[in-house]
């Protein structure tokens, strides 16, 4: 680990002073800890975020609001929620290790880095890690890519689950900067890699997230995530659903889709959720609608297998959730 | 003699963990260069894994170690599980992967299961650290260590206090319902030895006791 300076601000003022363009903020530490040690992350200076007051959950007429050092394990145990967003449990809950989810906060959940083997070894290239340096994936073991939104600079897929409920749900990122506190949708917040992969959000330099908001939704009280993966536990996805249902009767009145597992940021599925809208809860309209979740898809070498997964992944939530009806 | 006092002695060189530690040192040493040449002037018992304090940027941590208060003068990339091991000499929590993917090295910070290979130590001043070495009282072991011997709950042992760790909370948060709900809270610790079934019984024997 390359040698750095250590400070443990009180306050989200103190915090942004201390913060510069060679710092990093240290909340829980499981991703930042794990890339110092490889040297993928060079900060030369740790601010160290958990004395901050931004913890809490609450839910009022805006909604559900979520403290950016909340922890993971408390977020999804949160009775609130379960009841009312149980999408956002269960991504979380399906996210990491019991130790894991004790120790990650929601605002570093957002900001983790790619889980891509290239991005985490020094010896090979990246445009990630480097740019410019080309990227390795696109012509090597590229099975756990990304087959939306990649570009010819970079393929990884983006590792957050919880990201990918949030973006479902329509949730907005409150940051705090130089510049004074804005909010920003979690849409708009995430880039496509394009030729600038090392560019993985619009947050500014020393920008803190301070906070999330989930925007009221009476109907996600029917919502649920549902991750498929190489082992049945503790392993990052191949394809992931988030998936709520507004049902009347045996009617599909609206939908929030989202998957992970296949794109390089979070990936909001509105053709799908067109697709399914005013239809009756029946197979055919899962597999219809699916059809739709991989529009524009373009696989690689060794990842092609998500395609007709993805869809597979997509039918079954939507069946768990309509048969749950 | 105090802990810090003890952190501090050269160690003797003679002990099985010395002359295995020297062994280590000496392998990490050849593979991590950038990182062997400060840790090899210091004490045999250091790895390379682990800086010496010196250096500008040293940070004073305070930690209740299995309720004995600690005081140590850190360099900030000093690891929980690096500070544990090469300072306070507490070898029972085990490094693994180094890399929050085993589950090995779990220890509980505020009573909340954790891996001390990604907690840095100057993070975790003004916390309560429980460690493997935290659970017997005096002769009689914690619940769970008899259950993992009763049960067959390990081979190589590399894991197991990591398992062990992991189990105790897990009870404790009450996720020992059934042996599906046992295995994916127990997920998060990798055994290589496969003792997987066996884990499970122990878990659910000393699930029994501890309540």
């Amino acid at each position: 680990m390359r040698a750095y300076d250590f400070a443990a601000p009180r306050s989200v003022r103190s915090a942004l002073d201390k913060a510069d363009a060679g710092s990093a903020y240290l909340a829980g530490g499981t991703t930042l800890v794990d890339l110092m040690k490889l040297e993928v992350m060079t900060p030369s200076r740790v601010v160290d975020i958990n004395r901050l007051p931004l913890r809490g959950v609450s839910l009022d007429r805006e909604g559900l609001h979520i403290g950016a050092l909340d922890r993971m394990s408390d977020v999804a145990e949160h009775r609130l929620v379960r009841t009312h967003y149980p999408v956002i449990s269960r991504a979380l809950e399906l996210g990491a290790s019991p130790q894991l989810r004790n120790m990650a906060s929601i605002g570093g959940n957002l900001l983790q880095r790619s889980r891509c083997g290239y991005f985490r070894d020094l010896s090979t290239p990246c445009n990630k890690r480097e740019p410019g340096s080309g990227c390795t994936a696109l012509e090597g073991q590229n099975r756990t890519h990304a087959i939306l939104g990649t570009s010819d600079a970079c393929v990884a897929t983006h590792p957050s689950d919880l990201a990918v409920a949030l973006i479902a749900l329509d949730a907005a990122v409150h940051l705090n900067g130089s510049g004074g506190p804005r909010t920003v949708p979690l849409a708009d917040f995430y880039l496509l890699p394009g030729q600038t992969p090392h560019l993985e959000n619009t947050l500014r330099p020393g920008e803190l997230i301070t906070g999330i908001t989930v925007p009221a939704l009476r109907w996600a009280v029917n919502s649920t995530y549902l991750k498929i993966r190489d082992r049945a536990s503790y392993e990052f996805g191949l394809t992931s659903a988030a998936v709520a249902l507004n049902v009347r009767g045996t009617t599909i009145v609206e939908a929030r889709v989202a998957v992970g597992g296949v794109g390089t940021r979070p990936w909001r599925l509105h053709a799908v959720e067109h697709a399914l809208a005013g239809r009756p809860l029946t197979a055919a309209t899962y597999e219809q609608a699916a059809e739709h979740a991989t529009d524009g898809a373009r696989p690689l070498r060794h990842n092609a297998f998500k395609i007709p997964l993805l869809r597979r992944t997509l039918v079954r939530a939507l069946t768990e959730l309509g048969d749950a009806r | 003699m105090t802990e810090r006092e003890r952190s501090e002695e050269p160690g003797d060189g003679l002990s099985r963990r010395g002359l295995l530690g020297r062994a280590s040192a000496m392998a990490v040493g050849a593979a991590v260069v950038s990182t062997s040449s400060p840790g090899a002037a210091f004490a045999s018992d250091t790895a390379a894994a682990v800086p010496p304090a010196v250096g500008e940027h040293l940070v004073d941590v305070r930690l209740s170690v299995n309720g004995r208060p600690v005081r140590l003068r850190a360099d900030p990339r000093w690891t929980l599980l690096d500070t544990l091991r090469e300072r306070l000499e507490l070898t029972g929590t085990k490094k693994g992967c180094d890399r929050g993917q085993c589950g090995a090295c779990t220890v509980h910070v505020d009573g909340r299961r954790v891996l001390s290979c990604l907690t840095l130590a100057a993070a975790a001043d003004g916390s309560q650290v429980r460690t493997i070495e935290g659970l017997a009282d005096g002769d009689e072991l914690h619940p769970m260590q008899q259950a993992f011997i009763d049960h067959d709950g390990f081979q190589c042992g590399a894991c197991t206090s990591g398992q062990i760790m992991s189990a105790v909370a897990l009870v404790d948060e009450g996720h020992a319902a059934s042996d599906d709900e046992i295995r994916e809270y127990m997920s998060g610790n990798i055994c290589r030895c496969s003792a997987y079934p066996f884990i499970v019984d122990a878990v659910k024997a000393a699930s029994k006791v501890m309540r």
